[in-house]
């Protein structure tokens, strides 16, 4: 299973990086995006797949899934969501300002930079 | 902190005060208040004297950064003597001059005097430091210093373009400088040069020697101005004339001579340092007199002139370092070129110093220093005009100034250096005596240039801005003084034999037993036999003959291209340094976001996957993996596909809710994965984020109607294969290397027992580890924060677009 996982997040990573090297910003954010769901896997498949119970001392089960990457990638989801959600808005402010969303547009141009 | 280190620093403590002198005594000129320094300052190392002269050091040492040996060593023999004496002493008339050559009113004198005094201490701590680093940061303050007074009239764009030439090339040169005394104490594990002098033997195998050697010769020879380094000399002359005279005639264009002449019992073992400070000096000596015979500036022809002394006195230390090499010094045969570098060191000093006030007074009283503007003042200056021959006269080596008998020992130093059994000296050295020869009938010619273009011939008042007469009295006081020592050492040169001794005993350390000194003796007269006499006599012809039919061979400097000038070398090298490095990066800084990416992967991909291949580090372990459920293949094919379909979406729209396929199969993944709490997070987040995305989109109207699908481009989609790829096999890698168990059983064990809970995520997330959480709330916190500013905050609103 991590070996199939492995090429998922290889797949998802390849993904992301062509989005990022697109021209449109709306393209780029969704490749970051598809960059954090590759991450957290890949913080899952390197946990571990090993069947066992959900982490809840509950279950009195004989073995459970590892659950400090799991802590990892929830603190993970949570600051990727507010990286993106402020990306998202200085995208639309962006649009808003300079009427673009292509990225060569946004060039600085001489003398300003 | 002793007296000499007070004195040493003491023009930098006065320079504190000038500012406030000037504000409150505005009435008085500013350089009053200096003057009284540099001429106690002189009268106190005068005392000193008594005790350098029998070959005697003092040194006071004072810590500055004991743990790295690096104190502030001040030592006083005879060589740092010398020159603290010509600092100090033609600092003093160099003060008194532009007290009445500068206006009280019109120039900026607080920031003058200055610089000048941050100058004269500066020079003072190089001559009497014992250690390289104190010597080094004083060498550099010389050179800034010297920047600040070149581009003293900083509105002129000569001034401006001279201080920064200068600057670069003496820079340069210390910083090579540097290099070479770090290279010393790599080599001797001290900074102090008395005690690198004592071990100068035991390092002349060493691998570090020569680059040594080379990077303190860079240095030497960038500050004195030796070819094809000189070039900044003349372009300094936009400097006011004092500064021109003090600096770049008597003391700062001398300190590479004073770094020769120190490090000289280090290296003159050496073949390489003899024949690189004898050649190139002896071609400075060549170029600087044959280059200043076709200016028509004064001060020109004076800066090109103290380029070729420069070099003559350089020849001679390179031809005098031989001597280390023969330990019989009692007739004083291979050491008569260090007496005459020594003793025409301090004769140029005195001439070249009144020349440029001569020069100045000119300047002054005329409005012009161009020679086909100015002639037949003779009647008009007289005492300029017998200070400006005497002084010419000395440099172009006529009797009885003191020029004469110091271009006398250098032919003799010369042809001496034929006989030398060493290092190629007796097939090569012929040259030197002839070149010198030449050179000093250009010499010659420039001198009478000088004297009588500007004294004699046509007087031409309509050329002239002011009406000229004799100047003041206190303009006269320090030329008088200077052209003195010259008719006095000229006439009587055995008053300053001691002086010369000792100079020579801090030079040739090695070569004095045990309280033997050097024995000078200078004579006017050698005899008619001796070739020297000869030799001037043909000078005198030669430079006579040449100065008669001036016109009609001057011709050849003009054939000369200006192409192949060094001065064109400069300025183009420069603007084309300039030029490349601006393209270089343009060529890369391209200011698309785009490539950067494409670097920064291409980079990424590049040394991963070489530390994967050098490391051995490709492995598969499949003893150790999870079995695979057909609902598992399920979900992974459509992270999968619809990962892949967003890239060839058309619309936005599409690849927004194939982003949100993807979110929402991650969340099964944590589901099956038995990960409750990522799940549901995972699910409410997704949303929100697809409904941002949406909102995004939404208002991105215009954009919505010419929507295309994503260009094809091959080389990004080489780098993203290259970066997915790097990823899987670094994840494959990873988990087939595992070196140890996951801490994780202590948390298993621990959930309830400490901390009473029983998710042991959640128990993780606020017990355990509960500073990720605290600011992971202060990133969700700063991100709403930051969302509303920026949609509240509108600076630009108001100002015009673009």
């Amino acid at each position: 299973m991590e070996i199939l996982m492995a090429f998922l997040i290889g797949i998802l990573f390849m993904s992301a990086t062509y989005l990022m090297l697109s021209k449109s910003l709306l393209r780029i954010i969704v490749g970051t995006g598809l960059l954090s769901h590759g991450a957290h896997l890949l913080i899952l498949t390197m946990g571990g797949l090993k069947r066992g119970a959900a982490p809840l001392l509950g279950q009195h089960a004989e073995a459970y899934a590892d659950p400090l990457p799991q802590a990892l990638i929830l603190t993970a989801i949570v600051i990727s969501f507010g990286v993106t959600a402020f990306f998202l808005v200085l995208a639309y402010r962006a649009y808003q300002e300079l009427g673009t969303d292509n990225m060569d547009r946004m060039r600085g141009k001489e003398g300003n930079e | 902190m002793s007296l000499l280190h007070f004195a040493i620093i003491s023009p930098l403590i006065l320079a504190i005060f000038i500012p406030m002198l000037h504000k409150y005594f505005h009435k008085i000129h500013t350089g009053w208040f200096l003057l009284p320094l540099p001429a106690l300052l002189f009268f106190y190392f005068m005392s000193y004297f008594p005790e350098t002269a029998h070959g005697e050091s003092i040194t006071e040492t004072l810590p500055w950064i004991p743990s790295l040996g690096i104190d502030f060593a001040a030592r006083i023999d005879g060589l740092g003597l010398l020159f603290a004496l010509l600092i100090t002493g033609i600092g003093a008339l160099v003060v008194l001059y532009s007290i009445f050559y500068l206006s009280k009113e019109k120039e900026k004198l607080n920031q003058f005097y200055v610089y000048l005094l941050l100058f004269m201490g500066a020079m003072l701590g190089v001559v009497l430091s014992d250690n390289l680093i104190v010597l080094y940061s004083f060498w550099e303050l010389t050179s800034f210093s010297s920047f600040l007074l070149i581009g003293y009239w900083n509105h002129r764009e000569r001034s401006r373009y001279g201080a920064q030439k200068s600057m670069l090339i003496t820079v340069f040169g210390g910083l090579s400088m540097l290099g070479g005394i770090l290279l010393l104490y790599l080599m001797t594990g001290t900074f102090s040069i008395s005690e690198i002098i004592g071990m100068a033997g035991e390092i002349t195998g060493h691998q570090f020697f020569i680059p040594a050697l080379i990077c303190f010769l860079l240095g030497a020879f960038t500050k004195s101005a030796q070819f094809p380094f000189h070039i900044w000399l003349p372009d300094a002359m936009e400097a006011p004339t004092p500064v021109s005279a003090y600096l770049h005639s008597a003391t700062m264009v001398k300190a590479g001579i004073y770094l020769v002449a120190r490090l000289t019992p280090v290296f003159a073992v050496s073949g390489l340092w003899v024949w690189l400070v004898a050649g190139i000096g002896i071609l400075t000596l060549f170029w600087g007199s044959f280059s200043a015979v076709k200016h028509n500036d004064l001060k020109g022809i004076l800066a090109y002139s103290t380029i070729s002394q420069l070099g003559m006195i350089m020849s001679m230390l390179g031809v005098g370092g031989i001597a280390l090499h023969y330990g019989n010094v009692e007739d004083g045969f291979y050491t008569v070129a260090i007496t005459a570098a020594v003793f025409h060191l301090i004769n140029h000093a005195t001439f070249k110093g009144s020349l440029f006030m001569v020069v100045g007074i000119v300047d002054h009283e005329t409005g012009t220093r161009d020679i086909r503007k100015l002639g037949g003042l003779m009647t008009l200056m007289p005492i300029t005009f017998t200070l400006a021959a005497i002084g010419a006269f000395s440099m172009a080596g006529l009797p009885p100034f003191n020029g004469f008998l110091s271009k006398e020992m250098f032919f003799t130093g010369m042809l001496r250096a034929r006989e030398i059994g060493l290092f190629n000296f007796e097939t090569l050295g012929f040259l030197f005596p002839i070149v010198a020869w030449v050179a000093s009938v250009f010499t010659f010619l420039y001198s009478m240039i000088l004297v009588f273009k500007t004294f004699t011939g046509k007087y031409q008042p309509e050329k002239l801005e002011k009406k000229p007469h004799e100047a003041p009295v206190g303009m006269l006081i320090p030329p008088v003084i200077l052209v003195s020592l010259v008719v006095i050492i000229g006439l009587f040169p055995n008053i300053i034999e001691t002086l010369i001794e000792s100079v020579m005993g801090a030079i040739l350390p090695s070569l004095l037993a045990e309280g033997h000194e050097f024995h000078v003796h200078i004579s006017h007269w050698h005899g008619f036999d001796s070739p020297e006499l000869w030799m001037t006599a043909g000078v005198i012809i030669a430079g006579i003959l040449l100065y008669r039919n001036l016109p009609r061979w001057s011709g050849i400097y003009n054939r000369m291209p200006e192409r192949f000038s060094l001065n064109r070398f400069y300025d183009t090298g420069l603007e084309k340094t300039q030029l490349g490095a601006m393209r270089f990066t343009g060529l890369y800084m391209n200011g698309f976001i785009r490539t950067y990416l494409v670097y920064i992967f291409t980079f990424m991909i590049f040394i991963l996957g070489t530390t994967m291949v050098y490391k051995n580090a490709f492995k598969l372990d499949t003893s150790n993996v999870a079995n695979i459920h057909y609902f598992e293949v399920v979900l992974a094919a459509i992270i999968a596909i619809s990962s892949i379909t967003i890239l060839f979406s058309k619309s936005r729209l599409t690849s927004i809710i194939l982003l949100g396929a993807v979110g929402y199969t991650v969340s099964l993944f944590f589901v099956i994965f038995r990960a409750p709490d990522l799940a549901l997070t995972q699910l409410v987040i997704e949303t929100v984020s697809v409904a941002l995305f949406l909102l995004c989109f939404y208002h991105l109207p215009k954009l919505g109607k010419n929507e295309e699908r994503m260009g094809f481009k091959l080389g990004n989609l080489l780098v993203s294969i290259g970066v997915g790829a790097i990823v899987t096999l670094i994840a494959l890698s990873a988990h087939s290397n595992k070196e140890f168990d996951s801490i994780s059983e202590y948390y298993v064990e621990n959930t309830y027992k400490k901390a009473g809970g029983e998710n042991m995520v959640n128990v993780i997330l606020v017990d355990f580890r509960g500073f990720d959480t605290l600011f992971e709330i202060a990133v969700l916190g700063i991100a709403a924060l930051g969302i509303f500013a920026m949609i509240k905050l509108r600076m630009t609103r108001g100002k015009e677009q673009g």
